[in-house]
């Protein structure tokens, strides 16, 4: 049902776009207002969310320990799994954001005969994480050349080792394949395997078929509908000099393509897609686990009013004399 | 807020690199370029036509010239026959569209250099010898 819905929204966000732009005749909304205020709101809600979790105290070391902690000199440390030092936390988050190394571990859990629970290596949700990451970061360097005049050199090598295959005119990029293979692998491995499914939300299937809907519009565009790529690279270069213009003849896919990427990305901050900015604020990744050598201060501790036996004994000496209580001074 | 340095420094890295094209376009204008056709050849022909109307060759040539390699190479057949106005011509990139493209860098390039388009014709044929601009 999440899914369903997550589809129609998708859809429905086509739809507002063909409409808009083929019935309606919205090519400035949706060629130039919408991109703005989406790049604002991405810009603007990531900041103020990130702004928000870094006002958040943390008092005390929280980082999840997933190896043998600092002890003995004779016991061997896992640096990098259960870091004490701050190097050891930046290859802990490098191996993280690159790696997804957290991904990397025995995740699948089985009840054996026994009855024994049994850890194994499942790596297929790490492998279809990396592969849609990586090649979704690919496809965004990519688009670059529709950004930049002159094309920083450094695209050309991207693109060429991207589309070394050479299949097909115009050429097959890999990263556009294997993204559009990664985001599917994703939404299968959501619907099939049932515990997943039980915990998946609206929230979660959304995000989905948008980047779904962005990576086919995209293929559309490239392969098979064949949008007049000077005339978008003519509207892209207005927006990014501030001096927005409508080129005649853009077809009606590109649109449909601009306007679920500004819905994407102004949809990021409100969503579980502001991972991008909280795998670096996650208190359980990038804390050292340190607290056996340094004292942590709770920055919200107030001074504590402290009435000592002295202070007590000087308020009420002559009543504890006349009761008989002995006292420490007279 | 906590460790307010390092957050700050990591959002203004944030922002640098997604407003990256704001900044490394500043100043310019959003021009597109415009293949020039002001050749020797061209200027000859009474109707500037090309082999199938502009607007065809500008979605399609790319993928005409993907047919026209394998017809040529694989099956022999050198004979194109215009679907515009049914003229016969030759398959042949040097031959015929450079005879009268005979300016690559004011024709092919500037819109390949503009879209970062990297056509790998010139692997294997000789482009037009130009002078230098």
């Amino acid at each position: 049902m999440n899914a369903i819905l997550s589809l129609i929204a998708v859809a429905g966000l086509a739809l507002i776009a063909y409409i808009g732009v083929s019935a309606a005749g919205l090519q400035f909304l949706f060629g130039v207002v919408v991109p703005y205020v989406a790049l604002a709101v991405f810009l603007i809600g990531v900041i103020s969310r990130v702004v928000k979790w870094g006002r958040t105290p943390v008092p005390f070391r929280i980082p999840t320990t997933c190896g043998q902690q600092q002890s003995f000199p004779w016991i061997k440390q896992a640096k990098f799994d259960n870091p004490s030092t701050g190097g050891g936390v930046i290859v802990r988050m490098l191996l993280e954001v690159f790696l997804f190394r957290s991904l990397f571990s025995n995740v699948k859990f089985e009840l054996r005969e026994g009855p024994k629970l049994a850890y194994s290596s499942a790596k297929w949700l790490w492998l279809g994480g990396l592969a849609f990451h990586w090649t979704f970061f690919i496809v965004l360097i990519r688009h670059l050349r529709l950004f930049t005049d002159p094309v920083p050199g450094f695209l050309k090598g991207i693109e060429a080792l991207d589309g070394f295959l050479q299949v097909g005119i115009p050429g097959i990029m890999i990263s556009g394949v294997v993204l559009l293979g990664a985001v599917t692998y994703l939404f299968l491995r959501r619907v099939l395997i049932p515990n997943v499914r039980y915990i998946s939300l609206a929230a979660d299937y959304f995000p989905l078929f948008l980047i779904m809907g962005v990576a086919l519009s995209g293929i559309l565009m490239r392969y098979v509908l064949r949008v007049d790529i000077v005339g978008v690279k003519k509207l892209t270069m207005g927006l990014m000099t501030f001096s927005p213009g409508l080129p005649e003849g853009i077809s009606v896919v590109f649109y449909i393509h601009l306007f679920l990427v500004s819905t994407l990305f102004a949809y990021i901050p409100f969503s579980k897609i502001m991972h991008l900015g909280g795998v670096f604020l996650s208190p359980t990744r990038n804390l050292a686990n340190n607290s056996r050598m340094v004292r942590h201060i709770n920055p919200w501790n107030y001074p504590v009013d402290v009435h000592t036996y002295e202070e007590y004994e000087n308020d009420f000496r002559e009543k504890m004399k006349k009761a008989g209580i002995p006292v420490e001074k007279e | 807020m906590y460790n307010g340095g390092k957050i700050i420094v990591g959002l203004i890295i944030f922002v640098g690199l997604f407003t990256f094209p704001i900044f490394y376009n500043m100043g310019k204008t959003a021009e597109a370029p415009k293949p020039n056709i002001d050749t020797p050849e061209i200027n000859k022909m009474e109707k500037k036509q090309c082999v199938e109307s502009k607007e065809w060759m500008k979605a399609n040539h790319m993928q005409m010239l993907d047919q026209w390699r394998d017809s040529v190479l694989r099956d022999g057949n050198l004979e194109y026959v215009s679907s515009t106005d049914g003229k016969k011509y030759i398959m042949s990139l040097q031959n015929t569209c450079m005879r009268c493209h005979s300016n690559k860098k004011e024709f092919c390039d500037k819109c390949h250099t503009y879209a970062n388009v990297t056509p790998y014709c010139w692997t294997c044929h000789i482009a037009p010898k130009e002078k230098e601009i």
